[in-house]
């Protein structure tokens, strides 16, 4: 990683960097105290040049924007109804061209790789015949659908919007930390807080050269309209939401309105004769394609969960019969099982015949009773998650429990080995941000969005997540985290 | 247009229209009090409270701080400004993507203004501040509904939501008045209540349009004409009427051609009923029964709206 030649000296921080203490992590900014990297250089003089009252006024500049907007989510509890904006730091994330461009092509590989493996699991299940990836994990998965079993999607596609989590290493390497196959959110942060950034920093923007990420919504749409049926030559394509109740109703709004497609609740479909309408007012509309953002337990009540209000009965045996598309699929959750993930190497090699770009986490599944053993002896040093859940729920991190959480962990891992895996506790890259009038290090990763159609489109970049509470390296948005523009950049 | 969009944009329209129209009337109410010197204690308030229509009992019958905070603060009141508004906003909020961005900042902010509003802090300011703002806000909000989305479906929508909600409003405040200031058996305004008949036409934004058509020369029977008939000024019924027909008539037909010929119908004889009645006869006849007729016909229109664009039975509608 090049640096601003000061030779092996280390600058005292300067203000507003005073607090600024490097830690084990890699630090995106500073290649070591007071030495900013130099992709960073120029923002580094920016914030050194910047008022400290000048950076609080575009701060609340910002949140006004975001409050107006309504890019809120509502407190409920103590002071019903009051809504709060998602926490955002102003503090750019910066990736160079040549790190990013080997990102875009390790997810490219890795988004490739999964779909083929749906795609055979729920056809012949070659790589179960040929013992890469064990049987019972695949059927033990509660996201596997036997419904899907001999089902063919248009185009084979099963994996259209995929929100992929990557984290960098101490070394400065870039690894995934999970897949996010179902319904990954988060994009119209992403969007959003570009504008934000734009109207708020304008002339940060004039010096450099950010690439752009504005055409998100029209390659969606673009890659939505790819997988109508055959014969519909103007298909009709409609977002699916649970409803304004729904936390990222922000973003389902956001996403319609800026694709010009309709955004419909459960309650505006009915399935007739094995075909799909909208109610409009002057009657009932055919639809072809839904982006879907209910999970695949709330879709159809007859199929599914029979208790859902959200979904539409007879959607999945339109589905069956071909007459709409789905996208995701159903059933692509058994793809993001964090059991499964240890196996996604492998994965990648038994399809492509090619050696992942990316790395994975090192991850111990806790139904080998070698490594069960170790973790469950060691469990301060690990990360333990369920590897149903998401949001930052059903999680361990071990260095900051307690000796009873450990103690409750270990129990539920003896009891239920297949629902557990561990990771090592992972020190996030940590990058600067404006916390009460000074810049401090917090940690991040980072989300790219890819879309899969016709071909693979991933908008440079992505959301970077923040966990603003010093420290900690939870990052979710349910967990008090926050997000920061991320900007790719040639060098 | 999907059904549930139609239904939402109708009513988020229907509660600005009545959120501006409580505001100018508390307002004019205020303005009353400082002229006539007289706070409470000749049955103001009920009045004020009939005018808009409300039928929930309010908290007090003439504690006038408690009666305003309800009719104009109380997130808890279903009469009340802020609720009016939260109800547009969350109308909105689920057409986010179907209104212009900036209509939805417009709404949104409004909501939050009368929220912190009415969340504390209202005491030590004057409440007439918080009523210029929220008429001022929904100026706003029209002027953007017609400046920054498309004249279709979804803006014919809003308009017939905004003249239903204001025929009836306007067509209550009328027949309250007229019945309190102009009991059976007299025929011209007892000259003591001069201020009111100017509070009246003032709570339509119509004093000025009024004294240019007939001079500042007050009349019972003219004021009736101006704000009942007139064809040319925004607040009369007829005026409300007129575009509500001309909104139906750009609508495209619903999902059962019966029930929107029925619509179209019950729409033109209110409007036929308002273009040609003489106010002589009607009030001949009896003003409060010929108002409470142009209710009972704007309440039938919403229905037969509902049923024919958003409530339609699916059987009827599958595509042929």
């Amino acid at each position: 990683m090049s640096t601003v030649p000061i030779s092996g000296r280390h600058m005292p921080p300067s203000v507003p960097f005073t607090g600024y203490q490097l830690g084990a992590s890699y630090d995106e900014m500073f290649s070591a105290s007071g030495v900013p990297r130099a992709h960073y250089g120029a923002l580094h003089r920016h914030l050194l040049e910047l008022p400290d009252e000048q950076m609080r006024r575009r701060k609340s500049v910002a949140d006004q924007s975001f409050l107006h907007q309504g890019i809120t989510f509502t407190v409920y509890g103590k002071d019903e109804g009051t809504e709060r904006i998602f926490p955002h730091d102003l503090v750019p994330r910066i990736i160079t061209s040549t790190e990013w461009s080997r990102v875009e092509r390790g997810l490219e590989q890795r988004i490739r790789a999964l779909n083929e493996f749906l795609k055979d699991i729920y056809h012949e299940g070659r790589i179960l015949n040929d013992n890469v990836v064990p049987r019972e994990m695949v059927y033990s998965c509660r996201h596997f659908r036997r419904e899907m079993r001999g089902l063919d999607v248009p185009r084979g596609i099963y994996i259209t919007v995929v929100g992929t989590d990557l984290i960098r290493l101490p070394s400065g390497e870039f690894v995934i930390l999970e897949d996010n196959l179902r319904v990954p959110s988060g994009v119209s942060y992403m969007l959003t807080s570009r504008q934000v950034m734009k109207r708020v920093f304008p002339e940060w923007f004039r010096q450099t050269q950010v690439r752009p990420i504005e055409p998100y919504p029209h390659a969606l749409l673009a890659t939505l309209r790819s997988l109508a049926q055959e014969g519909r030559p103007d298909p009709t394509i409609v977002l699916l939401s649970p409803g304004v109740f729904n936390s990222a109703y922000f973003e389902h709004a956001f996403l319609a309105r800026q694709m010009g497609i309709q955004l419909v609740e459960g309650r505006d479909l009915v399935v007739n004769d094995n075909i799909l309408y909208m109610r409009t007012t002057t009657g009932l509309e055919r639809v072809d394609v839904i982006y879907r953002r209910v999970d695949d337990d709330f879709i159809d009540p007859l199929a599914f969960r029979s208790d859902s209000i959200l979904g539409v009965p007879g959607l999945f045996n339109s589905y069956r019969a071909g007459n709409v598309t789905l996208a995701n699929a159903i059933g692509t959750g058994i793809a993001d099982d964090k059991a499964l993930y240890a196996y996604v190497p492998r994965i990648i090699r038994y399809y492509l015949n090619e050696e992942p770009i990316i790395n994975n986490v090192e991850t111990f599944l806790m139904t080998e009773e070698k490594e069960r053993r170790h973790v469950t002896g060691n469990l301060e040093k690990y990360v333990v998650k369920a590897v149903g859940e998401s949001g930052g729920y059903g999680m361990l991190i071990g260095p900051h429990s307690t000796a009873d959480e450990r103690a409750e962990f270990r129990t539920r891992i003896e009891t239920d080995p297949r629902n557990y895996i561990a990771q090592p506790t992972i020190q996030l890259s940590t990058a600067p941000c404006f916390i009460d009038g000074c810049i401090e290090p917090r940690h991040i990763d980072l989300r790219p969005y890819i879309l899969f159609g016709d071909k693979v489109t991933i908008v440079p970049g992505g959301l970077t997540r923040v966990a603003l509470k010093k420290g900690s390296l939870v990052v979710n948005s349910s967990q008090g985290g926050g997000s920061k523009d991320t900007w790719v950049v040639n060098e | 247009m999907l059904s549930r969009v139609a239904d939402n944009l109708y009513w988020m329209s229907r509660y600005l229209e009545r959120a501006e129209h409580t505001a100018r009337l508390l307002d004019v109410q205020l303005g009353l009090i400082l002229e006539t010197g007289q706070e409470s204690g000749d049955g103001r308030w009920m009045r004020l409270v009939q005018c808009l229509g409300i039928t929930a009992k309010p908290p007090s019958e003439e504690d006038p701080s408690r009666l305003i905070h309800w009719l104009a603060f109380d997130a808890a009141s279903r009469a009340s400004i802020v609720t009016a508004i939260g109800t547009a906003r969350e109308n909105a909020r689920q057409v986010r993507e179907m209104i212009s961005s900036e209509m939805w900042e417009q709404v949104n902010r409004m909501y939050h203004d009368a929220r912190a509003i009415s969340a504390g802090g209202y005491q030590d300011r004057d409440p007439l501040d918080f009523l210029h703002e929220v008429i001022t806000g929904c100026h706003l909000f029209r002027g953007l509904v017609s400046a920054t989305m498309n004249h279709g479906e979804g803006w014919q929508f809003i308009r017939l939501g905004r003249y239903i909600e204001r025929a009836g409003l306007v067509s209550t405040l009328l027949d309250v008045h007229f019945r309190e200031f102009l009991p059976d058996g007299r025929a011209s305004i007892d000259p003591g209540d001069h201020l009111e008949w100017i509070g009246l036409l003032k709570s339509c934004t119509a004093f000025e349009a009024y004294c240019k058509v007939y001079t500042a020369e007050l009349g019972a029977g003219r004021i009736a004409e101006f704000l009942l008939l007139n064809r040319e000024f925004p607040h009369s019924v007829r005026y409300a009427v007129d575009n509500m027909q001309s909104s139906l008539g750009q609508l495209p037909e619903g999902a059962s051609s019966q029930g929107s010929s029925r619509l179209h119908r019950l729409a033109g004889r209110l409007q036929a009923s308002l273009n040609f009645s003489q106010m002589d006869e009607i009030l001949a006849d009896g003003l409060s029964a010929y108002l409470a007729d142009v209710q009972r016909q704007c309440i039938q229109i919403h229905h037969v709206l509902h049923q024919v664009y958003i409530d339609y039975p699916i059987e009827t509608a599958i595509e042929a």
